[in-house]
């Protein structure tokens, strides 16, 4: 396949179609309509299923009725429409069949705006939803990186009877740039999975839910989820490095922020700063470990989300007071410049933050001097 | 000792569709009955080992223990929306839910609509008894004016509470709704044709002629306070005048229809 120009909405639409999706449910919300519309119109045409929900429950609540029979189905939402779906992804979770997310995020809380943001973090990672459970999430920083995810998705969705979620932002959901898109997978894929509600012809019949009404099979229950999340933190930490070899200093960024910051890095490289970027792409699970493993040779770190310090707290769980923590983060749909970076990453150098200082709160200080 | 259960002189059995469990509804509750007629037509279509039930929050949670098929059990009022995702990838299945009127007419309101405005070829037993009985008696959306619930105490003020919905009514109103019908389960005569309306309602998803509901006005003897004999009374006092039974929705193609 040749590369073209693609929109992401379109090029993450068009990889699900293509890895075998069965079914797409959803509901408008920008700033990833451009799925929505492009499933309407090709999944049609190849005869597969698509519904424009009423509302974003509604569409979760579709996507768990065909999770359960096996097929390959997905939605996508932004930030307040995966506010509405967290009563289904609970149930999901709960029930243990697989589906994949596609969560484009946008300014908040609230209505908030249609600017791209990574303020929902935590509510993907750290689980939006009631009970103990957790996604997979996937943080890809351009069009390529989520049009190779997607096919991925639907594997370590059904591998561990799990929620893989595709976390971008809306600059990625929006912006155009060459990319290659995946083969055709010869459809239709036969489901028949051991587990699947489809009808009980030729066997015993089967019942999904997530009702345990009787406590100690729900703590059965929530140990098998662990036992299985256990796996997956073993088995699916993936990250990105850059200029790591020789770095005393180790931006750590993901998504839309961890693409600025490169520019940023190869700008004070350019300076003769030993600076490297660290880019966690499984964010859940998250790569503590090879955070923790970088302390050894880093003098300091500077963290850069589009949000308050959400990822902060999971590097700060990594190094645990050992080396020094910067942050800089913009909200509220505020992208940061690549000198914006690149002045951080200049002050973190001229002025090493010390370890037992708190970065967000250094940070908020600054920001709130700054920004009127 | 010689049994009386013979092959030739046995009238009446726990259909096939009827799982051997013990019933974990109140004494004179109807929930038993609707779960029988279910399970007989199915039966009788021959269809048990391809149909798919949704199960909703309520008392009827555990229908699935009760009907002998594949079954889900969907989140709070979100049957119809279970049902469809089913439905749309296997559309050679019977998909049904089996809801009551706090998980439909309440938290459930905006899925029936619109799987039923999207004419879902899917059926739905909907169970009426004016009362969210799971939870302990509290008014329901089509609790009646001036009934006493643990949530309306001095009976539902229709100032304050207002008014009780009325389902099939409301949703034969849609162009996607091929049979929409209310019937009655207080008596043998009103199960007869309650169980006739539940076949014609299978009998229109087999046929993908669109979205079927029947409406089951049924008693809560434990909510309304009642013996069981009273109940079955007082639905036909008090609940068919405001529910009238009758046909609310038969599209042309489901009147053409032969069974």
């Amino acid at each position: 396949m040749a590369r073209e120009l693609l929109k992401g909405n379109e090029a993450i639409a068009e990889a699900a179609i293509r890895a075998g999706l069965d079914a797409y449910y959803g509901y408008p919300i920008t700033p990833q309509n451009e799925i929505l519309e492009w499933m309407s119109k090709r999944m049609p045409e190849l005869g597969r299923a698509f519904v424009q929900a009423e509302a974003e429950l509604g569409a979760i609540n579709m996507v768990y009725g065909a999770a359960c029979t096996g097929a390959r189905v997905m939605t996508s939402s932004s930030s307040p429409g995966i506010s509405l779906m967290q009563e289904g992804l609970s149930y999901i979770a709960g029930t243990e069949v697989p589906m994949v997310l596609v969560n484009v995020m946008r300014g908040g809380p609230g209505l908030g705006n249609i600017a791209p943001s990574q303020g929902d973090y935590n509510q993907i990672c750290k689980g939006g939803g009631h009970g103990d459970y957790h996604p997979i999430v996937l943080a890809p920083a351009n069009i390529q990186e989520a049009v190779d995810m997607m096919p991925l998705a639907f594997d370590l969705a059904e591998k561990y009877l799990n929620i893989c979620c595709v976390l971008l932002d809306g600059s990625i959901g929006q912006m155009m740039e060459p990319a290659e898109l995946p083969e055709m997978q010869p459809y239709p894929r036969p489901f028949n999975q051991p587990w699947a509600v489809n009808g009980a012809i030729g066997r015993e019949r089967r019942i999904l839910t997530s009702i345990y009404l009787d406590p100690p099979e729900e703590e059965i229950t929530n140990l098998r989820l662990l036992k299985r999340w256990e796996q997956i933190q073993k088995n699916e930490i993936r990250y990105k490095e850059y200029y790591l070899e020789d770095a005393e200093y180790v931006v750590i960024g993901f998504g839309t922020a961890g693409r600025i910051a490169l520019s940023a890095v190869r700008a004070a490289r350019a300076k003769g700063i030993k600076v490297g970027l660290f880019r966690p792409i499984s964010l859940s699970p998250y790569p503590y470990k090879r955070i923790e493993e970088l302390c050894a040779k880093t003098q300091a770190f500077l963290v850069t989300e589009m949000n308050a310090g959400q990822m902060l707290e999971d590097v700060r769980l990594a190094v645990r007071g050992r080396v020094p923590i910067r942050f800089y983060g913009r909200l509220g749909g505020v992208m940061p410049l690549p000198d914006e970076i690149l002045d951080e990453i200049e002050q973190m150098v001229k002025h090493p933050p010390k370890a037992e200082d708190d970065p967000a709160a250094i940070w908020l200080h600054r920001m709130l001097e700054t920004v009127k | 000792m010689a049994t009386l259960v013979t092959p030739e002189n046995i009238v009446y059995k726990r259909p096939v569709g009827l799982t051997d469990t013990v019933t974990t509804y109140c004494p004179g509750c109807t929930h038993g009955i609707a779960h029988r007629l279910v399970a007989e037509v199915l039966e009788e279509m021959n269809v048990l080992d391809r149909t798919i039930g949704i199960a909703p929050v309520g008392c009827s949670v555990f229908a699935y223990n009760f009907i002998d098929c594949d079954f889900l059990e969907a989140a709070h009022g979100r049957a119809p929306a279970m049902a469809t995702g089913v439905k749309r990838v296997l559309p050679d299945r019977i998909v049904f839910t089996y809801q009551g009127d706090g998980d439909m007419a309440s938290i459930g309101m905006g899925e029936i609509v619109h799987a039923a405005a999207r004419g879902e070829n899917i059926t739905v037993i909907f169970i009426n008894n004016a009362i969210y009985g799971m939870t302990g008696g509290q008014m329901a959306p089509t609790t009646l004016p001036g009934m006493k619930t643990t949530s309306s105490p001095s009976g539902r003020d229709v100032e304050a509470q207002g008014y009780p919905i009325r389902m099939a009514e409301m949703l034969s109103t849609l162009d996607g709704a091929g049979y929409i019908v209310r019937r009655s389960l207080h008596d043998p005569a009103n199960i007869r044709k309650a169980k006739k309306a539940i076949r014609t309602a299978f009998e229109v998803q087999k046929h993908a002629l669109g979205f079927s509901m029947v409406e089951l006005l049924s008693t809560c003897s434990t909510g309304w306070g009642l013996t069981p004999v009273e109940s079955l009374t007082w639905l036909e006092e008090h609940m068919i005048p405001a529910f009238p039974l009758g046909d609310y929705k038969i599209s042309e193609p489901v009147a053409a229809l032969k069974i």
